[in-house]
């Protein structure tokens, strides 16, 4: 590895932020930090990080809010969102934003910084929280509405058999290198399947994707 | 004035508004025809950079009209009573007030969102400009007389048309005249006086929320601080606290739980029988338990001992393998549950275990096979352990 890949972290916890500058490893470097939403749009756009770290939840809108202003102007800057929350329709709407991935702030320092390289490389990190919501989101057999005409492309708004198994592995806790290894494909098998699903994540116009987290408890 | 009816037409026929407004009011002295000249204009002109004019919205508003008509025959049906009852300056007044009442009710119910708030605005300084408006000295005495003034003008009313024959009409309007003034005096006080104390309750409903958010916090976070603090030495000991803290501030924030009524015995769906386990096992072994559970059923007799097989596999994984995570897995298929449960622990040689391992696994498969279930116990040395539980689900349905 050449230089270090610029990460920048926006929470508005200072203890948090401390936290992750400490424990991230040397394949990164942290460029900048801001606590609030507006202040981080503008660092963020002035200093041009390969990755931002964003947090879920922040007054003003949270990390959605960063992440649709920076991504209208700067596609090329990669956001990992990183939460302890987990309610599920923050989790989906950081992703439909255009996170790259979500972790929850339990995430090792070392896990933190292998998921950033990946964030970086242009692939998607999952988390088994994640991978479980996804799992849900996309359930078997879409609820068409009786009767009704809901636009349905199968390109995006269903998973192959192959990314399913792949997000059952995630969700039963295992690494892209255990997942790769399980189903004898290689790791960037892997990775082309998790990003696919990423991509379904963000462009799908599932009903559902908006509707199910309030309803998933009633399947 | 209120509507910038003046504006508008001063703008479209050039002269100054000024001279519009003050033949509105010299028509308004006689009777109140100005007055609803006014509101009939205000209706139909469409404000300046709406297309839409106030009647024009209200045709295709059944209500709005109906509310209209049925106010300005009352009033209309009140002032000839009065008529009639021998008021007779009360004459003039009746179609100008009764249309004008009418328009108002139209304009109140039907303007755009932002004419509403202004109007809204002007309404709350009061609507006799500078008089209700509160906090200057000068608008407070002015108020005071006016009132004042209108008060003895009622009472002087009242003596003068005392006669001895009893009680007339006239005697009745002259007491409202009092009232009147009695209400321009202490009207806006009364609003004032109102208005703070909705404020205050409100203020109150705020300060028993804190109240008891303060008391949920204390019972749980500082507690759970306080222990962590103590057992600063032991690292298992205070992830153990922490997880379980997160865990039940989890429940309280997200699923509205409050803290403390986790109660096992009230389960009745899968996902919260995980979420026991969960909690459970990492209370009492120390093991942090990540679960993901995808959907969601009822449990049912199999779905329970599908629960006892995967605790007792989470417990295995917890107190055996010396991995300091679990992962707990469960997918509510239309057909199937599966539960998985997984650690990166030592793991052991299946064909090769101890009397007490191989004890453990055969009650897990016992029990699922007793169900219709399935069990797949996977495991090498060094690589840690997966343990698979399939059970079919009877009530078939989604």
């Amino acid at each position: 590895m050449s230089a270090p890949l610029r990460v920048f972290l926006v929470d508005d916890h200072r203890l948090f932020r401390a936290g992750v500058r400490t424990e991230l490893g040397p394949e990164v470097e942290v460029v900048g930090e801001a606590d609030e939403v507006a202040a981080a749009i503008e660092l963020i756009s002035e200093r041009l990080p390969d990755v931002v770290l964003v947090d879920v939840h922040m007054p003003d809108g949270g990390g959605q809010a960063v992440i649709e202003a920076v991504g209208r102007l700067h596609p090329d800057v990669r956001f990992l969102a990183l939460s302890v929350s987990d309610a599920a329709e923050d989790v989906i709407g950081v992703i439909r934003a255009g996170a790259r991935g979500y972790v929850t702030k339990t995430i090792s320092g070392a896990e933190l910084t292998g998921a950033i390289v990946r964030v970086a490389d242009g692939d998607a990190v999952f988390s088994p929280r994640l991978a479980g919501f996804v799992l849900d989101a996309f359930a078997a057999d879409p609820s068409v509405p009786a009767g009704g005409t809901v636009t349905f492309d199968p390109e995006l708004d269903q998973l192959t058999p192959r990314e399913r198994e792949v997000l059952r592995l995630i969700a039963r806790g295992y690494a892209y290198k255990e997942v790769a290894r399980q189903l004898s494909i290689s790791i960037k098998t892997v990775e082309s399947h998790v990003s696919a699903v990423l991509r379904k994540l963000q462009l799908s116009s599932r009903h559902q994707l908006t509707r199910w987290a309030s309803e998933r408890r009633l399947l | 004035m209120a509507g910038g009816v003046a504006g508008g037409l001063s703008a479209r026929f050039g002269i100054d508004a000024n001279v519009i407004r003050l033949i509105f009011a010299v028509l308004s002295l006689g009777d109140a025809s100005g007055f609803a000249l006014y509101l009939l204009a205000w209706l139909i002109m469409p404000r300046q950079g709406e297309t839409v004019s106030i009647a024009r919205r209200a045709l295709s508003d059944r209500r709005t009209l109906a509310l209209g008509f049925a106010m300005a025959t009352l009033l209309g049906c009140v002032l000839i009573a009065l008529v009639a009852l021998g008021l007779g300056f009360v004459a003039n007044l009746v179609w100008p007030v009764s249309v004008g009442a009418a328009g108002l009710v139209v304009v109140w119910r039907d303007t755009s969102d932002d004419e509403k708030r202004y109007l809204r605005d002007a309404v709350e300084q009061g609507s006799l400009p500078g008089l209700f408006e509160r906090r200057t000295r000068r608008t407070l005495v002015g108020r005071v007389v006016i009132g004042a003034v209108v008060v003895l003008i009622g009472l002087g009313g009242l003596v003068a048309t005392r006669h001895p024959n009893g009680a007339s009409l006239e005697a009745v309007v002259w007491a409202a005249v009092v009232v009147l003034g009695f209400l321009v005096v202490f009207g806006p006080w009364w609003l004032a006086l109102a208005r703070d104390l909705a404020v205050e309750r409100r203020e109150r409903v705020r300060s028993q929320e804190r109240a008891d958010m303060a008391a949920a916090i204390h019972d749980s976070v500082l507690q759970t601080l306080a222990l962590i603090q103590r057992s600063s030495t032991d690292p298992r000991e205070v992830t153990r606290l922490a997880r379980a803290q997160e865990r039940e501030l989890r429940a309280w924030l997200f699923d509205g739980r409050s803290p403390g009524s986790f109660d096992a015995s009230a389960v009745i769906t899968l996902a919260e029988g995980v979420a026991i386990i969960e909690r459970d096992v990492e209370e009492s072994h120390g093991a942090a338990v990540d679960s993901v559970v995808v959907g969601d059923c009822p449990l049912s007799d199999e779905l329970r001992a599908l629960l006892a097989a995967g605790r007792e596999a989470t417990v295995n994984a917890a107190a055996w393998s010396g991995a300091d995570t679990v992962s707990l897995f469960a997918e509510v298929e239309p057909t199937r549950v599966s539960l998985f449960v997984r650690d990166r622990g030592k793991g052991f040689d299946p064909g090769a275990v101890g009397e007490d391992r191989r004890g453990i696994s055969e009650s897990i498969r016992a029990r699922m096979t007793r169900h219709g279930g399935t069990a797949d116990i996977r495991s090498s040395p060094g690589e840690g352990t997966e343990v698979e539980l399939v059970m079919p689900r009877s009530d078939g349905q989604p």
